[in-house]
């Protein structure tokens, strides 16, 4: 049977499945998103939508009959009704007939569901690639094509989560930089990961891939309409699973390629600081910026860390001890724990400054400055 | 088949199934607090494991002397041989777990890092291998420098303890025989000839081991390739190290007079597990050692 | 032989004891406190997931709770509760006075509470129990403390007792059945465990040496699992299910053993289908094996390979579908009373179907890309393991009770007990189904706000359930001390040898064997 053939019996299985949908349960086929999945931005996700539709078409309408013969009996052949008990045991005809319709049922839903998956598996013919890398709890994106690369992470304010502030419209599904992405383009992703096993998930542009580290998994994506849409990492990958939100933003294809220049001289413009000397009080100021971004998840806000599983700043052996092992441990990482090197995330004066505030804030005073030529000198 | 006729066997209230689980317990705690070095962990381990071998010592000396006794009638000869029988298939899934992670990183995740260009440039897979990251491979029988290592060749002292054991598993059967013929100085020469066999095989492993270490830059934390390599082989011969324990017990009761040669569980549940042990190794050999 | 009634007393009793009903009232026991430390952790769960925002617990304890709420339900409360049935009724059903290796019985009882006492204590270690999931996956578990470790000989002891059981029961099985007792004439609970005793010999040692690799990966410097060393995260996750999927027919075989019990003493009416409910049984057995990669759908795995499970997996309904229809076929046009026992096999049938349902809707690989890791796929394990395997549990403590006490339980607390626990159940758990579709994920601690309002229903339904368990406990203990004497046969259509023994079933039953037609 040929891919078309299918297609056209997927075709007569969707408008039968239409019919009996409004005859049985117009609540499922005609529901509204909030009790389906979100609406679909991409063929793709129309896709999974339409057979997520038909199959589940298929085995309510199974639930129906089921109970339906259940409770039958259990109305009619009760004792309390006078029913006698019959005596059979077996009947072969029935029981094939129940292995085989089951069975053929199976059959058709088989069928879809394949054309599907070889669809979502073709990335041939992209036109453009990012590589998307996960990170104890931020997303990375670099796009190869444009020479553009930054870390995306939760914008919400942590007074919200804590209850102390009114929660805004997209709590917890908001990032500082969102990943943006041209409309009507085949978009190629490269999906992998830094430290632990994440999974990329967009709902509405059908799209669930994880992100496994030191391997890579290939995934693609056109999307139809310019929108902003949310997910969330699919995977548990420790403490703040449940905070590394994903954000989209489709653009036309004009607007993205302004993006991508602006982009481009920002990360210039952040690289620029890395020859000259700072002053302790411009490293400190920084210091305490980038330690907010990517080190308050585990060593907490205030340096005092979580007991037992990440250590606190505030009075640490290493951030109080000889310079050379701070710069190691930030640098490097260490291999087995969560600490993972930061020389690959973070640039010469990002690095150079959070170690200077680790040294003389979070209740630390050490008096330290730490240059970002020394950190360039330790690559 | 179903029950032998007749009355059923069943054994008194027995304090020695819960002392060993106490056992158990205090020797896991301790191997916990020794990974994670704790000082005590060592000392609570050395306990647990007494406790356990003192349990079944009395545990397995109450069965025997129960066996001797004559209390045990066909049905619960038929229980022992499906109990031991079913708790070598247990064993064999076991190593079928590692056997499936040699296989799974060889045919799938060595291949598909090599071509991963993107992560581990100019990482070209092969076996053996240690990882992108790991020792680098030099050919076999060569001195290794440091950062890299040399693979276990299969034929020298691996393709001896391959013949070790296939005569292992022939001397214990010429002993299963001498039982069978009541010819009791069969059995226990045999049976001597066997437990030999087994510590020979065990110090040739244990040489090899040291060598590895020592001269072949071949250890635990060689990636990939060492993994697989000590653990399989780690675990066989813990096996043979616990069959050579089971030889040496029923050697010494053959010599006391033990077994007669109707009744003899306690000779063949060993000797099936010897036979196990065996097989096991003949995939190591062919899959760890042979086939690089 | 030692046909004596007198055994010790007080402690050394239970602690000592080989009589397989003393052990099995042990592990039932031991699997309901079980049941309540894991419900307790399931309601702070719930709790903190009753509004948007942390109100309750700090992430890192509510990653703990979930993985120890399943870890306890599913080896401490689950698993064993099925054992501790299989030791009170399998010697009973099939006419022997005990289990084959008694001794070794009362080990694999007695290495429970040591191997629970670790897992508990793993939430006291400095960093705290397991946060990684049911799962174990690495690399997230070789990051924990000494919490993980903990955990993973706490999996070790428990699977050793896992072993040691199914062993015994299969030697029970096999070898020590009455005279005339053909294999095609044992109960069906009889059979389902006999098969359930291979799943676990096969895939238990498995998750052993899963877990070995990742504390030697944690302590002693092996690449298993670290792309670095050439080894494969994912490969973890392959391991883990080749013991995961056949675990979860483990949890459910006996459970459908159970409803074959239940479902004809109380339609009056043989069991429809006999030989072809034996097959069924032995092909789900047999396709579990071959289908563990459907959890893995969205690693990147080969296309070959996601087509081959989903086609495999799809396949498992036929013959699910079969015991299904089978179990419908027994009630028809049979006379159905509707006791507490009958109740409940009634909706685990009914709600297991939409559990499986569920899941072969999971099954199908395009469309799992979308349900993966929501809250639709804790639905689907919900309606299956709870309405499968605990509301069979709960049947079958009603349906046998009066057997192990001599008394009847309280008929009208019973049924208050079952549609509590129907209400909770599927207030908790449905609306569920409806919060994975719209996108939420499982294992966070806080969610968006258009997922509030389902959530709040659920929670108010996991306190109702809760509560009802509560209830249960009540019953159970009444019964236990008192109540109305129980008949021998107990349940007026009930077949097969346990209902020819004395109520409450004496210390020893089958001394002699009993003679079977
Ligand atoms: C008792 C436990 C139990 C049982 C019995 C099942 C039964 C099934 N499960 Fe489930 N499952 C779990 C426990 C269980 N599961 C758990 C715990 C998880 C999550 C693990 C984790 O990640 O933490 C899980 C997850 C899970 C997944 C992975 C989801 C994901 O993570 O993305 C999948 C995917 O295929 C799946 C499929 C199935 C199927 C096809 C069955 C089938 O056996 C069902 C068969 C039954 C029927 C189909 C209904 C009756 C049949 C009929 C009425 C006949 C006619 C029907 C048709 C022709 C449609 N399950
Ligand atoms: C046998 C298996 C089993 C059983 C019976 C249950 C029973 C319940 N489970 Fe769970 N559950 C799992 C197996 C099981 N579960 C698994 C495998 C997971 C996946 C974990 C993972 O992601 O890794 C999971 C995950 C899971 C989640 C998702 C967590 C997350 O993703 O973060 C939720 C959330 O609602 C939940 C809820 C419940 C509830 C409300 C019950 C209720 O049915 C419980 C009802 C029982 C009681 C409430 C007992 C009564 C006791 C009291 C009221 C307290 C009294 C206290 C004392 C006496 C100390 N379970
Ligand atoms: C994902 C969690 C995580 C993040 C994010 C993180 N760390 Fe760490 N960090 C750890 C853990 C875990 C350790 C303990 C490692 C060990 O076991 O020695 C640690 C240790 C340290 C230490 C040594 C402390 C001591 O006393 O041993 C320093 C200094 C440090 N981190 C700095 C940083 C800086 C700077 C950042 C951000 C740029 C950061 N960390 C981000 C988890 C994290
Ligand atoms: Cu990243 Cu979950
Ligand atoms: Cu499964």
């Amino acid at each position: 049977m040929s891919i078309s053939s299918l297609h056209s019996l997927k075709g007569v299985f969707q408008r039968l499945g239409l019919i009996l949908a409004a005859t049985f349960v117009p609540g499922i086929a005609a529901a509204e998103y909030a009790l389906n999945f979100q609406r679909p931005v991409t063929e793709i996700a129309g896709d999974l939508l339409e057979l997520h539709n038909l199959i589940t078409l298929i085995v309510t309408v199974i639930m129906i009959i089921v109970f339906c013969v259940m409770f039958y009996s259990i109305l009619m052949h009760r004792k309390s009704r006078g029913h006698q008990a019959a005596t059979f045991h077996d009947n072969s005809t029935l029981e094939v007939i129940w292995t085989v319709v089951p069975f053929l049922i199976l059959v058709a839903m088989a069928i879809p569901s394949t054309a599907t998956l070889l669809k979502m598996d073709d990335t041939s013919g992209s036109e453009m690639t990012v590589k998307i890398t996960g990170y104890q709890w931020k997303w990375k994106y670099d796009y190869l094509d444009q020479d553009v690369s930054f870390f995306s992470s939760l914008s919400t304010p942590q007074d919200q989560i804590n209850n102390k502030a009114d929660k805004g419209e997209n709590y917890l599904l908001e990032v500082d930089n969102p990943i943006v992405l041209p409309v009507g383009k085949k978009i190629r992703f490269l999906v992998t990961a830094n430290d632990v096993i994440h999974a990329w998930w967009v709902p509405q542009l059908g799209v669930k891939k994880d992100a496994i580290p030191g391997y890579v998994n290939e995934i693609w994506t056109k999307i139809d309409e310019p929108g902003t849409y949310r997910g969330q990492c699919a995977e548990l990958c420790g403490k703040d699973h449940g905070f590394m939100p994903i954000v989209v933003q489709a653009v036309s294809e004009d607007e993205f390629n302004k993006w991508a220049s602006v982009q481009k001289d920002k990360m210039v413009a952040a690289q620029a600081g890395a020859g000259k000397t700072w002053t302790k009080s411009d490293l400190v100021a920084r210091g305490e910026k980038v330690y907010g971004q990517s080190c308050a998840a585990c060593h907490g806000p205030s340096g005092a860390g979580v007991p037992g599983v990440f250590p606190a700043m505030t009075g640490s052996k290493i951030a109080t001890g000889p310079v050379a092992d701070h710069l190691n441990i930030v640098m490097n990482g260490k291999a087995g724990t969560a600490m993972t090197a930061y020389k690959g995330q973070l640039n010469d004066v990002d690095l150079a400054a959070v170690i200077t505030f680790e040294r003389n804030g979070l209740g630390n005073n050490t008096g330290d400055v730490v240059q970002p030529s020394q950190v360039k000198a330790l690559r | 088949m179903s029950a032998a006729k007749g009355s059923y066997y069943l054994p008194e209230p027995s304090p020695w199934p819960v002392i060993t689980s106490v056992g158990v317990f205090v020797l896991a705690l301790g191997f916990i607090l020794f990974m994670n070095s704790i000082s005590a962990g060592s000392w609570l381990m050395i306990g647990g494991a007494a406790i356990i071998v003192i349990l079944s010592a009395k545990w397995f000396g109450q069965v025997i002397g129960e066996s001797e006794a004559g209390t045990f009638n066909d049905q619960v000869d038929m229980s022992f041989r499906m109990g031991m029988g079913w708790f070598i298939f247990s064993e064999v899934m076991f190593f079928a777990a590692f056997f499936g992670a040699l296989f799974y990183v060889r045919q799938l995740a060595v291949p598909w890092l090599a071509e991963n260009e993107l992560l581990w440039p100019g990482y070209e897979g092969g076996w053996p291998t240690a990882g992108p990251k790991g020792a680098e491979v030099i050919a076999a029988d060569s001195q290794p420098g440091p950062n890299q290592f040399s693979p276990m060749g299969a034929w020298g002292i691996p393709a001896l303890n391959t013949l070790i054991l296939l005569t292992s598993g022939f001397t214990v059967t010429m002993a299963h025989w001498g039982l069978k013929k009541d010819n009791r100085g069969q059995l226990v020469v045999w049976l001597f000839l066997t437990i030999a066999l087994g510590i020979t095989f065990l110090a040739f492993q244990a040489y090899e081991y040291s060598h590895a270490y020592t001269q072949m830059g071949l250890t635990l934390g060689t990636g990939v390739y060492g993994a697989t390599f000590f653990m399989l082989t780690g675990f066989h011969g813990f096996h043979v190290t616990m069959g050579t324990i089971m030889l040496i017990v029923i050697w010494l009761r053959s010599i006391k007079g033990h077994f007669t040669p109707k009744h003899h569980f306690g000779f063949e549940g060993v000797a099936w597990y010897w036979h196990f042990v065996d097989v096991v190794w003949l995939g190591l050999f062919v899959f760890v050692y042979w086939l690089v | 032989m030692s046909a004596h009634d007198s055994h010790p007393t007080g402690l050394s009793r239970w602690l000592f004891t080989t009589n397989h009903k003393d052990i099995g009232t042990l592990y039932l026991w031991f699997s309901f406190t079980m049941f309540l430390v894991g419900g307790a952790m399931a309601m702070i769960i719930r709790a903190e997931l009753w509004q948007p925002g942390l109100q309750l617990v700090e992430p890192h304890f509510f990653n703990q709770m979930t993985t120890v709420h399943a870890l306890v339900m599913v080896f401490g409360a689950v698993m064993p509760a099925f054992t501790g049935l299989a030791n009170w009724q399998l010697p009973l059903m099939i006419g022997a006075p005990d289990m084959a290796l008694p001794r070794l019985n009362n080990w694999s009882f007695w290495l429970l509470p040591f191997a629970a006492t670790l897992l508990v204590l793993s939430l006291f270690m400095p960093g705290g129990g397991p946060a990684a999931g049911w799962t174990l996956y690495p690399p997230l578990t070789v990051q924990g403390g000494m919490g993980m470790d903990f955990t993973i000989l706490a999996v070790h002891i428990l699977g050793m007792s896992s072993i040691l059981g199914s062993i015994n029961i299969i030697a029970t099985i096999l070898n020590m059945r009455a005279p005339g007792m053909t294999l095609m004439k044992m109960p069906l609970f009889v059979w389902t465990w006999l098969i359930t005793a291979f799943l676990l010999l096969a895939s238990i040692p498995v998750l052993a040496g899963a877990v070995t690799m990742l504390l030697t990966d944690r302590h002693f410097g092996t690449h298993f699992f670290d792309a670095a060393g050439g080894g494969d995260p994912v490969m973890f996750q392959h391991i883990f299910w080749f013991f995961g999927h056949p675990e979860v027919y483990i949890l459910v075989l006996p459970a459908f053993g159970v409803f074959s019990q239940i479902i004809p003493t109380f339609a009056r009416k043989p069991l429809f289908g006999y030989t072809s409910m034996v097959f069924a049984t032995a092909t789900i057995a047999f396709l579990s094996f071959i289908v563990w990669a459907h959890h893995m759908y969205t690693v990147g795995m080969p296309m070959a390979g996601e087509l081959f499970f989903m086609y495999s997996t799809m396949l498992i309904a036929v013959p699910t579908g079969v015991k299904i229809f089978n179990w419908m076929a027994t009630m028809w046009r049979g006379s159905m009373t509707f006791e507490t026992p009958m109740l409940y096999a009634i909706a685990g049938v009914f709600l297991f179907a939409v559990g499986g349902v569920t899941g072969l809707m999971l099954s199908i690989t395009p469309a799992d890309f979308q349900y993966h890791d929501t809250y639709f796929v804790v639905a689907h394990f919900h309606y299956t393991i709870f309405a499968g395997s605990v509301l069979a549990l709960m049947g079958a403590a009603y349906y046998w009770i009066p057997k192990w006490t001599g008394h009847m339980y309280n008929e009208t607390l019973g049924k208050t007990h079952f549609w509590l626990t129907m209400i909770g159940f599927n207030l908790t758990f449905f609306p569920q189904h409806f919060l994975g579709l719209a996108g939420m994920p499982r294992r966070i601690p806080d969610y968006a706000l258009q997922f509030t309002e389902f959530n709040q229903w659920s929670s108010v339904g996991a306190f109702i359930l809760g509560a009802a368990q509560l209830l249960w406990l009540y019953i159970l203990i009444k019964t236990v001390k008192g109540g109305e004497k129980a008949t021998d046969k107990v349940w007026e259509g009930a077949e097969g040898l346990e209902w020819t023994v004395p109520s409450p079933a004496p210390y020893h039953t089958f001394s002699t064997p009993p003679q079977v037609r």
